[in-house]
């Protein structure tokens, strides 16, 4: 009878219901929309990482793994490790950012192929110039860029020469001398990582030993696998404490839109509290009331905020595809839901112990 | 100052030496004076007085919805002095049916759900025999699937007193149930309380500023400025 009680009261006041739901479901989408746009790009990342097929990783020593945005690695140690025994193909890349969260690869295509084997281009061909542009198909899509336009990056025209599928090293890939050049990591040649092609895939965790041990902590080899599992929230300690900002920002949102509800309803329904203490409530039944209603208000938010975040999903990986890769993550549902309970019981607490101590005469006199 | 009497367990409500004073700023409202007064089992005893004559005061407080400031109160033989909070709660669910001048049904449920919250706030699982008879007398049985507004004020307070009824209460205590009816619907709801008096025996205690109302009753003792005297 009390459930039945808490969803009358709730149908009684519907427009209010909706809009305390609407704002909690905003709040969940909010969470659910910024969680999938880091693992988005985490996974867009662990997939390039995968699809330039290298087997070993040489990157600064002691470097985070996503710190790879600027010259700290001299090229001079390329043709050391490319004589190496089982090292098939050791390739430069210079990486510098050029968008929020994109960046431009520098690196020579022909070299780039004898790890990822031949390149396929959706459209146009391998760069023929210095300023030559390969941009990746979602770049292409969402900035309506055809092979021959001129693109401003680095402050410096670039001819797009050819669009080739997502996932191969990065959305811009250009001559690795020209970008030295414009970043001032010509002289001397300076790069972010090397690529390494095995002649023996099974034999990669003996030849990162191995070459951990020649470069001698100047520069750290990493296995393909263990390079791609740090692309998680775990690993970056500024993501973790994003998305607990965002967390903590929800659960004050969901408690201040929930409290204000509760506290109206409180105070509207003062008289019926009184009927209900009249009728042999006790305080802790009235409390009990409030939470249900909180509860299901949570609830009814957080469904709206799941499929308020595949429209948002749906949204940017129509128009923002490059810049914006969304992706589902289920496994923050019960995390979100339990987020907006939280926010919701908190925001019930103080107009519930209000309304469970009011006086019943008091109550009863309300008009 | 409280006497060390008992009740005899033969009414069910006795009241002694009971006062209640409410302090308004710096001023002491006496809201009741000594109240003595005995409610045998079965009786329909009206309590008449003016406004501001403290006949509320003794509803609230024999309901159990206030403590007396002094005095002692018997409910069916329970001492209502020293009572919690809780347990005077309990004390309701178990013995008093209210029936309030404004009716107080929740606008939000329908007949049926609000007789059936009042079943369900004091722990019984089903109507108790006969409260269908009593339905049937109150003319509410093809009523009981509209909300309150969608009823006459009649109907409302005619709700609200099978709402009272439902627990089975030792004691209905009624407060100006007539007082927002018109004749027809005041003449109808008091024949029930006074048909509920005689059928089933039902201790009612009703609170009136209307002597046509009082006269219903078996008795009637009127309040006037906090003190008890005979009608």
């Amino acid at each position: 009878m009390i459930n039945k009680l808490v969803l009358e009261n709730l149908k009684a006041r519907w427009v209010r219901t909706f809009l305390s739901a609407l704002v909690v479901g905003v709040q969940v989408m909010s969470i659910l929309t910024l969680i999938g746009l880091s693992d988005g790009l985490l996974e867009q990342s662990a997939n390039r990482a995968k699809g330039s097929g290298a087997d070993i990783f040489l990157k600064p020593g002691a470097q985070n793994t996503f710190s790879l945005s600027s010259g700290q690695v001299l090229q001079k140690f390329v043709p050391l490790v490319a004589k190496q025994p089982h090292v098939a193909a050791a390739v430069p890349v210079l990486i510098v950012p050029v968008q929020v969260v994109t960046s431009m690869n520098g690196v020579d295509l022909t070299e780039l192929e004898r790890v990822t084997g031949r390149i396929r281009f959706l459209e146009g061909g391998p760069p023929k110039g210095l300023d030559d542009l390969l941009v990746d198909e979602y770049y292409a899509k969402q900035n309506k860029v055809r092979v021959g336009r001129t693109v401003r990056m680095l402050n410096h025209d670039w001819r797009v020469c050819g669009v080739i599928p997502a996932g191969l090293l990065g959305r811009f890939i250009v001559p690795l001398q020209r970008l030295q050049q414009l970043t001032g990591n010509a002289e001397p040649a300076r790069i972010s990582q090397i690529l390494i092609k095995l002649d023996d895939p099974a034999l990669v965790n003996q030849e990162v030993e191995y070459l951990n041990q020649l470069l001698k902590g100047n520069l750290q080899a990493i296995s393909m696998s263990a390079f791609v599992s740090q692309f998680s929230m775990n690993s970056i300690p500024e993501l973790k404490a994003f998305v607990g900002v965002i967390t903590v920002i929800s659960v004050v949102v969901g408690f201040l839109v929930v409290f204000l509800s509760m506290y109206t309803a409180v105070v509207e329904r003062t008289r019926e509290i009184g009927i209900l203490k009249a009728l042999g409530a006790k305080p802790l039944t009235i409390l009990d009331i409030l939470v249900r209603e909180a509860i299901i208000l949570a609830i009814l938010g957080w469904i709206i905020g799941l499929g308020l975040s595949f429209a948002a999903k749906t949204i940017v990986m129509t128009f923002l595809p490059a810049s914006l890769p969304v992706v589902t993550v289920p496994d923050w549902w019960p995390i979100a839901a339990a987020i907006a309970i939280v926010g919701a019981l908190l925001g019930a607490v103080y107009p519930g112990l209000k309304a469970a101590r009011q006086d019943a005469i008091e109550a009863l006199a309300y008009e | 100052m409280v006497s060390a009497e008992k009740s005899s367990g033969l009414e069910m409500i006795r009241v002694r030496g009971l006062t209640k004073t409410y302090h308004a700023g710096d001023v002491d409202v006496h809201a009741l004076r000594g109240v003595d007064l005995d409610v045998a089992r079965g009786e329909f005893l009206a309590i008449i007085g003016p406004s501001g004559s403290g006949k509320s005061t003794l509803f609230n407080i024999l309901g159990g919805l206030t403590p007396p400031t002094d005095g002692q109160v018997w409910i069916d033989g329970v001492d209502l002095r020293g009572l919690s909070e809780s347990q005077r709660t309990e004390m309701r669910q178990r013995k008093i049916g209210f029936v309030f001048q404004k009716y107080n049904l929740l606008p939000t449920l329908t007949a049926r759900d609000n007789i059936a919250l009042a079943q369900n706030l004091s722990h019984r699982n089903a109507p108790p025999p006969g409260f269908d008879e009593i339905l049937q007398m109150l003319g509410i049985k093809d009523r009981l699937g509209r909300r309150p507004r969608a009823l006459s004020g009649g109907e409302q307070q005619r709700v609200a007193i099978a709402r009272a009824l439902v627990t089975q209460p030792a004691i209905l205590l009624a407060d100006e149930p007539t007082g927002n009816l018109d004749t027809e619907n005041s003449v109808a709801v008091l024949n029930i309380l006074r048909d509920l008096n005689m059928r089933n025996r039902q201790t009612i205690l009703m609170i009136t500023h209307n002597p046509e109302a009082a006269a219903y009753a078996d008795r009637i003792v009127a309040i006037r400025d906090g003190e008890m005297h005979d009608a």
